[in-house]
C-alpha cells in the first residue's frame, strides 16, 4: 500500500524528518507515537503533499505510483484521505456540498452516511464553521466515508473528543478501516472480505484510547525525526504510559 | 476617476412603444434581461415594469394586492405623490438628482395594499439599449402596514453598448410590521456610467432586506442608499456581492440610522478586485437604545485591483451596541489545500471557496435567478484565477 524511502523532510531552514522508512502493507493498520515536536505530524503532511513541507531526499511509493511530488489532489484521487486536526472554517460552503464533493461523482447517500456519524443536523451548516471537537472529528469522518480511500491518514482522533463521541468516532474509524465489511444477511464476511478493497490506516495518537476500537497490526515510536522501536502497538503504550519517552533517548543514543 | 459630463449623453429622445408580451423583445436584450433576474414569461411573478431609454415599454399587475405604475401616471393619479415624492432623497444634492428632477423619463410606482402578503416577486427593468443614452428614473416603492413585498430590479445595458448614463433615484416606505425585500442585480457594460441616489424610511416592527448583485464591468458606478429605522422594533439588512474587473470603478456602501428603540441593523458586503476599484463603504448610526448595528465587510484581491473598506460606526447615546469586522485580503492557502486534500485540484477548489466567499445563498433568491446568478460568476471568474 504505502512505501516510505530514506524520506528527509525540512519545513523552512529545519530538518524535521530525517531518513524515515516505513512499510504499510494492505489492511494493515499502524499506530505512530511519539512526543510533541517529534515530527508525526511533518509525516501525514508530507504524506499528503502540503506546501510547506520540503522533501529534500527519499521517495514515497503509493499503490505502485511514485508520489514523492505529486500535488494534494493527485493523491487524495489516488486514494489517500486524511483526518485533519484542525481544518479551515469555508464560509459559505455547506458541508452537504463538500461531502457530494468528496465522492468525486459517484452515488452517494449523503444523509444515510451523514446519520451513521450524528451530522444530519449539520449538513446545512457550512464546514467546520462553530464546530466542537467532537463534530469536527465526526464531520472529517464523514467526508472520508464520501472519498473511500485506501490509505487512511489520521491525526490523534482521539484529541478534544468527550467519551461519548469518543465511541462513536472509535467504532467508525473501524468501520472505515475494515472497509465497510459487516454482517450481512445476503454474503458472509468472509466472502466480503475477498472482494473488498484493500484498505490500510496510519494512526497518530497520544493516548492510545483509539486502540480500544481499531484492530492494530504494528507501532512505532518517531523521536526527532527518527523512526524507532517497531512492536505490538500496546507494548509501545504501556511503555510510554510507565516510563515515557526517555527509553527512546537511550536507545536512540 | 474621470468627471462625467451629462453633456455627453443624449437625454431625450429615444422612447420605444409599448411590448404588450415580453417573450416579443429582441432576443439580445432579453438575453441581457434574463441576467438580471427578468422572468420574460411573467410566471411567478406578480408584476412586471419595464423601462427602455427614455420611457416605459412594458407595465402589469398581475396578482392582487399591489399596484404596479408609470411613476408619470402615479404622480397624476396621486395628486404629486405628497409625503413621498422627493422627501428621502434630496432633489438638490447633486447634478444627477437635479437631471432626474428636471426631465424625469420613468421609473416605477409600487404599492402595496395594507395586510397584503404578496407571494411572488414584482420585476422590473430599466433597460440602457441606445447609444450614449442618459436615462433618469425615479422609483417610488410603499410597502403599506403589515404587508410584505418583494422586489427584483435588474438593469441592464444592450449588448456592445458604447456608453450610456443611468440615474436613479429611489425612495423606499416600509410601514408598520411591513416587510420589504428589495434585489438590485446590475449588468452593465465597462462604458456604462451608473449613479442611483436611494433613501427610504422604515416604520415600527418593518423590515426592510436590501440585497446588491454587481458581478459585470461598469465603468464608473457610485451608491450609497440610506435607511432610516424611525420605529421601534425595525430592522434593515444589507447584503452585497461586489465583483470589479479591470476597467471598473465601483464606489458603493449602504447606511443605516437606528433613530428608534429596538432598531437592528446589518450590512453585509463581499467584494472582489479582479483588476478593478472598489470603494466598500458602510455606515451604521446609534441614536437611541437599544439598538444594535453590525457591519461586516471583506474583501479578496483576486488577479490586482484595489479594495479600499471604509466601515464606520457612529453612536450618540448611551447604551448602544455597535461593531464592525473589515478585512481585505486573499484566499487562506490552508482553505485551498483543504479541499484539495478531498480531490479538488487547485481552480475547483479556488472557484468553491470563491462561490463561498460571494455567498448568494443568504439572499434567498428564487432559485432560476440563483442559477443565472452562479452561471455569472462562474464566467467571472476567467479574471480572477
Amino acid at each position: 500500500m504505502l512505501r516510505i524511502e530514506d524520506l528527509h523532510v525540512k519545513i523552512g531552514d529545519r530538518e524535521v524528518l530525517n531518513g524515515i522508512n516505513l512499510h504499510i502493507a494492505e489492511n494493515e493498520t499502524f499506530i505512530l507515537f511519539g512526543p510533541n515536536g517529534s515530527g508525526k505530524t511533518t509525516l501525514l503532511m508530507t504524506l499528503m503533499g502540503f506546501g510547506n513541507y520540503e522533501i529534500t531526499g527519499g521517495r514515497i511509493l503509493f499503490r505502485g505510483h511514485d508520489i514523492t511530488h505529486a500535488p494534494i489532489y493527485e493523491r487524495a484521487r489516488l486514494g489517500i484521505g486524511m483526518s485533519f486536526q484542525r481544518p479551515p472554517t469555508i464560509h459559505g460552503l455547506k458541508t452537504r456540498h463538500l461531502v457530494r464533493m468528496c465522492a468525486r461523482g459517484r452515488d452517494l447517500d449523503v444523509e444515510g452516511l451523514a446519520q451513521k456519524v450524528n451530522m444530519d443536523e449539520f449538513l446545512e451548516r457550512d464546514i467546520n464553521a462553530g464546530f466542537s471537537g467532537g463534530e469536527i472529528k465526526r464531520s472529517e469522518l464523514l467526508q472520508l466515508m464520501a472519498q473511500q480511500p485506501y490509505l487512511l491518514l489520521f491525526d490523534e482522533p482521539e484529541s478534544g473528543v468527550d467519551l461519548e463521541n469518543m465511541k462513536l468516532i472509535g467504532t467508525t474509524v473501524r468501520e472505515v478501516l475494515s472497509g465497510g465489511i459487516e454482517p450481512r444477511p445476503e454474503t458472509s464476511m468472509k466472502q466480503q472480505r475477498v472482494r473488498k478493497r484493500p484498505v490500510s490506516g496510519l494512526i497518530i495518537t497520544h493516548t492510545g484510547y483509539i486502540l480500544e476500537y481499531v484492530n492494530a497490526d504494528r507501532g512505532q515510536v518517531l523521536y526527532n525525526g527518527h523512526l524507532c522501536c517497531e512492536a505490538n502497538p500496546r507494548d509501545i503504550l504501556d511503555h510510554i504510559s510507565q516510563y515515557g519517552y526517555q527509553e527512546c533517548v537511550r536507545c536512540l543514543n | 476617476m474621470d468627471k462625467i459630463d451629462l453633456h455627453d449623453f443624449r437625454f431625450s429622445g429615444s422612447q420605444l412603444g409599448e411590448i404588450p408580451d415580453l417573450r416579443q423583445l429582441d432576443p439580445a436584450d432579453k438575453a441581457e434581461m434574463l441576467m438580471s433576474g427578468v422572468d420574460v414569461e411573467e410566471r411567478e411573478r406578480a408584476g412586471t415594469y419595464l423601462q427602455v431609454d427614455h420611457g416605459r415599454v412594458h407595465c402589469k399587475s398581475i396578482q392582487p394586492g399591489v399596484e404596479i405604475l408609470d411613476i408619470k401616471d402615479a404622480l397624476k393619479k396621486y395628486d404629486g405623490l405628497p409625503g413621498y415624492f422627493w422627501t428621502q432623497v434630496d432633489k438638490d444634492k447633486d447634478e444627477f438628482t437635479r437631471s432626474a428632477a428636471e426631465n424625469l423619463h420613468g421609473g416605477y410606482f409600487v404599492r402595496t395594499e395594507k395586510g397584503a402578503k404578496i407571494a411572488d416577486p414584482v420585476q422590473s427593468c430599466l433597460f440602457l439599449k441606445g447609444d450614449m443614452v442618459g436615462q433618469n428614473v425615479h422609483n417610488v416603492v410603499i410597502v403599506e402596514d403589515d404587508s410584505e413585498l418583494h422586489i427584483i430590479t435588474g438593469c441592464s445595458v444592450a449588448h456592445g453598448s458604447k456608453g450610456a448614463a443611468h440615474l436613479g433615484i429611489s425612495e423606499f416606505f416600509v410601514g408598520k410590521n411591513a416587510k420589504l425585500t428589495f434585489t438590485m442585480i446590475h449588468n452593465w457594460a465597462d462604458t456604462t456610467v451608473v449613479r442611483p441616489r436611494t433613501g427610504g424610511v422604515v416604520d415600527e416592527g418593518g423590515v426592510f432586506v436590501n440585497n446588491y448583485v454587481l458581478l459585470k464591468p461598469v465603468k464608473d458606478l457610485q451608491s450609497y442608499p440610506a435607511i432610516r429605522l424611525n420605529g421601534r422594533g425595525a430592522v434593515a439588512r444589507f447584503n452585497s456581492v461586489i465583483v470589479a474587473p479591470k476597467g471598473s470603478h465601483v464606489d458603493s456602501g449602504s447606511r443605516i440610522e437606528l433613530n428608534a428603540p429596538d432598531t437592528r441593523g446589518e450590512i453585509i458586503s463581499r467584494t472582489i478586485a479582479s483588476g478593478g476599484t472598489i470603494v466598500a463603504r458602510g455606515f451604521i448610526g446609534g441614536n437611541s437604545v437599544p439598538a444594535k448595528g453590525h457591519l461586516e465587510c471583506k474583501g479578496l484581491i483576486l488577479g490586482g485591483g484595489v479594495i479600499h473598506a471604509i466601515p464606520e460606526l457612529l453612536g450618540s447615546v448611551d447604551g448602544v451596541e455597535l461593531s464592525h469586522e473589515a478585512a481585505v485580503g486573499k484566499i487562506a492557502q490552508e482553505e485551498i489545500e483543504y479541499l484539495m486534500a478531498r480531490g479538488l485540484d487547485e481552480e475547483e477548489a479556488t472557484s468553491t471557496i470563491v462561490r463561498g466567499f460571494l455567498n448568494v445563498d443568504i439572499m434567498g433568491l428564487p432559485k432560476e435567478l440563483q442559477d443565472v446568478i452562479e452561471k455569472t460568476i462562474s464566467e467571472s471568474e476567467k479574471d480572477m484565477f
